[in-house]
């Protein structure tokens, strides 16, 4: 087949940020993947509730402390997050490289509350159905918190390397930020269904 | 001149087409070899090596198929210990929706889409490669383990209690479970690369409203695997936790409710019929399109259609649960969704229609298969709103009626068009032409003894022969229909034979195809065929839905990327405005030894929840290499 030049695209940058960026739709179709996975492991938690006698079926409610004090430090981390993606926005390197520490750090942090948590739920996954729920809701978002903590040190240990300075990598930083905006969106109703709808 | 480094300008290219083409050649081709087997991430090898290992896949069912048929043939019949008949058919169903139906037709997506939408690969392509790997394994898992007389035995479908702890001893039930971890990563990974393909990289110009209908139905497809098998992957792992680290999820004694596996079976479940056959809907599309020589009648209907029909596709899970004696309101709602997605079928098929009538069918063998299709997929239609409808299920639920319904749907809704596709798109894949005279005779072989097989199923279970019986009792009225349908299903078998040595056969000996040897309209016929490691020479400019037929002999292209490494186009959402050069990553081992990794990682899961822990290592080894950044010219810049 013939062919007529009707395009020049070499004036094109070599990679595209934020919504022009492939990664960008890759991770938000994780993340809805995750999502689906979230709202689906919450419909369960009410499925289950609305079987049983009474809720929580053989325990207290947990234990607020632990996961407030996560709640809070999730909630907190979202401004220098937002921070950090404008950094990225800007190509400011110096203010992303510190902007990405903060973030190892905040992500680091929340993992001593959780630790907690699971002891403030009193009761182990495998004593009833609600302690099997509550234990994989907790369970799913730490592994969310903790892959989205490797994550953000990989990238803090590339944004000090010779491969920092690029438009590839300052769209992983603000990839990155999105995502961990949803690892702190996510925990939000999950924190509602663990510590709350046992004591409404 | 010089290729390497240098961005050709449109005079340079007029001038040396043969060097630009040798240069992207170098760049894009897979190395040879063993390890370049292994390394490949180029979407057409991946893309056949799917589609050849779902066929193989379809092949050893369709063995365990007649298998049962033999065993059912006679009343108390002796071939097969009701153990082993319990394993065959879980293996049969689980093999056909996991392993077959739904790989297959991501399969088409991963080869077909990329060239479709005119792009040189998917987006992702390590991920791709990853997703094989990891399909393969689950699929390896499965039909060892029936080799070794300990596959799972619970049913496709895997109902607790019976899957549970208590009544499923052995590893047989968590092997079922773990296999379903293996495809559903595998699905997933490809909707994300699907969806992100078809909304990033489109050729200039393919906005909206010009996508291909077939990339349409995988968008939509791709959409569904999403919010859907999700749902399954938590099930399946809830049950491996029960089975293995004692939660209680399915235990009604300790607050569970096995129901809550049918719910969560089935919201993943019904949706899975539409994911097998949307892709179809769109593979009949394009086929009526170029059969007729006319562009599908009613383009924004069938792609409206087929969106209600994802939406609508997670309102119905619950009719498969009509006797599990849930509330009534609930089954009237349910009742009135799933006659609902009747509309929007009729819609699909009336557009179909209405293109046969305007246009001049040529009956070539892809055609036929159309034909087959839509007589098959309406009568399965129609018991499917028979049974949609509660005292009438209530009636044939767990009878051989059921049995009758999906293989009508399932078959006549995917693998018909399915079939018809590969002899459709086996042109451009080998550059070799199936035999017409063959593929007449599988058409003929397939269709009558899908009907002969299958439509005395609708009597047998009106006749009250329930499901995944291994035997009968000779003075039950089913022997003589019995005996029909295990010989029909040899004629059943015939056809699939034919094609099966046809493919084989025309792989290396067909007549050659040319680029386009149906005169087809969309963007995959404007490449030699096979198409070159790199697809398009240059970047195609859509100006309309039917390229190939608006543009004349002269195609509109773009210039501008470079020849000495993979590039790509990113272009917007909805217009598909060109907005970055994209790299698109090299051949790499790594994703093979993750898929590796993974599924040591999985297996070893099922007999002790450290291996969860200790199985992360390697995994996060190989995840680091893979990972890994190089220099690259954003560096440079």
């Amino acid at each position: 087949m013939k062919e007529r030049m009707a395009l020049d695209l070499s004036h094109l940058p070599l990679h595209g940020m934020g919504s022009a960026s492939l990664t960008f739709w890759g991770t938000s179709a994780f993340m809805l993947i995750e999502g689906t996975g979230f709202a689906l492991s919450i419909a369960i938690y009410f499925y289950l509730m609305s079987l049983a006698p009474r809720w929580p079926i053989e325990a207290p409610p947990p234990d607020l402390t632990a996961g407030t004090i996560l709640t809070l430090l999730l909630v907190a981390s979202v401004v220098p997050n937002i921070l950090v993606s404008r950094w990225a926005k800007r190509k400011d390197l110096r203010k992303v490289r510190a902007g990405l520490i903060v973030m190892a750090i905040l992500g680091l942090l929340p993992l001593i509350p959780r630790a907690f948590e699971f002891p403030a739920l009193h009761v182990s996954w495998d004593d009833d159905a609600y302690g099997s729920i509550v234990w994989t809701m907790l369970g799913l978002h730490t592994t969310h918190i903790v892959t989205d903590l490797v994550d953000t040190v990989v990238l803090a240990c590339l944004m000090f390397s010779k491969h920092a300075d690029n438009t590839r990598r300052y769209g992983d930083v603000e990839d990155n930020a999105l995502y961990w905006n949803f690892v702190v969106l996510t925990w939000l109703p999950i924190y509602g269904c663990i510590y709350w709808v046992p004591r409404l | 001149m010089r290729w390497f480094g240098k961005i050709p300008s449109p005079a340079d290219l007029a001038a040396g087409d043969e060097k630009a083409e040798a240069a992207l050649r170098r760049t894009w081709s897979t190395p040879t070899g063993v390890l370049g087997a292994l390394s490949t991430v180029d979407h057409k090898i991946i893309g056949r090596r799917y589609i050849a290992t779902a066929f193989v896949f379809l092949m050893l069912g369709g063995v365990l198929a007649l298998a049962m048929r033999l065993q059912l043939a006679f009343p108390e019949a002796r071939f097969i210990s009701a153990d082993r008949y319990n394993q065959i058919f879980t293996v049969h169903g689980s093999n056909m929706m996991f392993l077959f139906a739904v790989p297959v037709m991501e399969a088409m997506a991963v080869y077909l889409v990329p060239l479709m939408v005119g792009t040189r690969n998917i987006a992702f392509p390590r991920l791709n490669a990853f997703s094989y790997w990891i399909f393969l394994a689950g699929g390896l898992l499965l039909w060892i383990s029936l080799a070794l007389d300990t596959a799972p035995d619970v049913g496709w479908f895997a109902y607790v209690p019976l899957a549970g702890p208590q009544y499923g001893p052995g590893k047989r039930a968590d092997i079922w479970a773990q296999m379903i971890t293996f495809t559903e990563v595998s699905a997933l990974a490809v909707a994300v690369e699907i969806v992100v393909t078809v909304f990033k990289l489109r050729a200039p110009g393919m906005s909206l409203d010009r996508i291909p209908i077939f990339v349409w139905s995988m968008l939509v497809t791709a959409f569904l695997v999403i919010m859907a098998m999700p749902a399954i992957m938590l099930a399946s792992s809830s049950l491996i936790l029960d089975r293995l680290v004692g939660t209680q999820f399915f235990n009604p004694a300790e607050g569970g409710d096995a129901l809550l596996w049918q719910h969560l079976f089935w919201f993943f479940g019904h949706p899975e019929v539409y994911i097998i056959f949307l892709p179809a809907v769109g593979m009949v599309s394009a086929m009526i399109s170029t059969f007729t020589q006319r562009p599908t009648f009613g383009y924004l209907p069938l792609v409206l259609a087929m969106i209600a029909t994802g939406v609508l596709a997670f309102g119905l899970w619950v009719h498969h649960m009509f006797v599990a004696g849930l509330p009534r309101v609930g089954s009237s709602f349910f009742t009135a969704s799933s006659m609902a997605i009747a509309i929007p079928a009729g819609t699909q098929i009336f557009c179909w229609l209405a293109t046969l009538w305007d246009g001049r069918p040529i009956f070539k063998t892809p055609m036929l298969f159309i034909i087959g299709f839509l007589i098959t997929f309406v009568i399965g239609g129609l018991t499917g709103v028979m049974v949609a409808s509660v005292p009438f299920d209530t009636q044939v639920h767990d009878t051989y009626f059921v049995v009758a319904h999906f293989h009508y749907v399932l078959i006549g809704g995917s693998v018909f068009p399915l079939i018809g596709a590969i002899y459709y798109w086996f042109p451009k894949m080998t550059g070799r032409m199936m035999s017409e005279t063959l593929g007449r005779w599988a058409f003929g072989l397939i269709f009558t003894g899908f009907h002969l097989t299958f439509f005395p199923m609708h009597i047998l279970g009106l006749q009250g022969m329930p499901r995944r019986v291994y035997t009968y009792p000779p003075e039950l009225p089913w022997a003589g229909l019995n005996l029909f349908v295990s010989l029909s299903a040899v004629i059943l078998a015939a056809g699939f034979l034919i094609f099966f040595i046809d493919v084989l056969r025309s792989v290396r000996h067909g007549p050659e195809a040319g680029s386009n040897p149906w005169n087809a309209s969309t963007l995959e016929w404007a490449m030699p065929s096979p198409p070159p490691p790199y697809n398009f020479r240059h970047i195609p400019v859509v100006e309309s839905r039917e390229p190939l037929w608006t543009s004349g002999e002269t195609l509109p292209v773009a210039t501008g990327l470079r020849l000495d490494r993979r590039e790509l186009i990113v272009s917007s959402v909805a217009a598909a405005d060109p907005e970055a050069r994209e790299a698109s990553p090299a051949d790499s081992i790594w994703p093979f030894l993750a898929a590796i990794a993974t599924s040591i990682m999985l297996i070893a899961s099922i007999f002790s929840p450290w291996a969860v822990i200790w199985g992360a290592i390697p995994v996060a080894i190989t995840l680091t290499g893979w990972f890994w950044p190089k220099q690259t010219p954003e560096d440079e810049s």
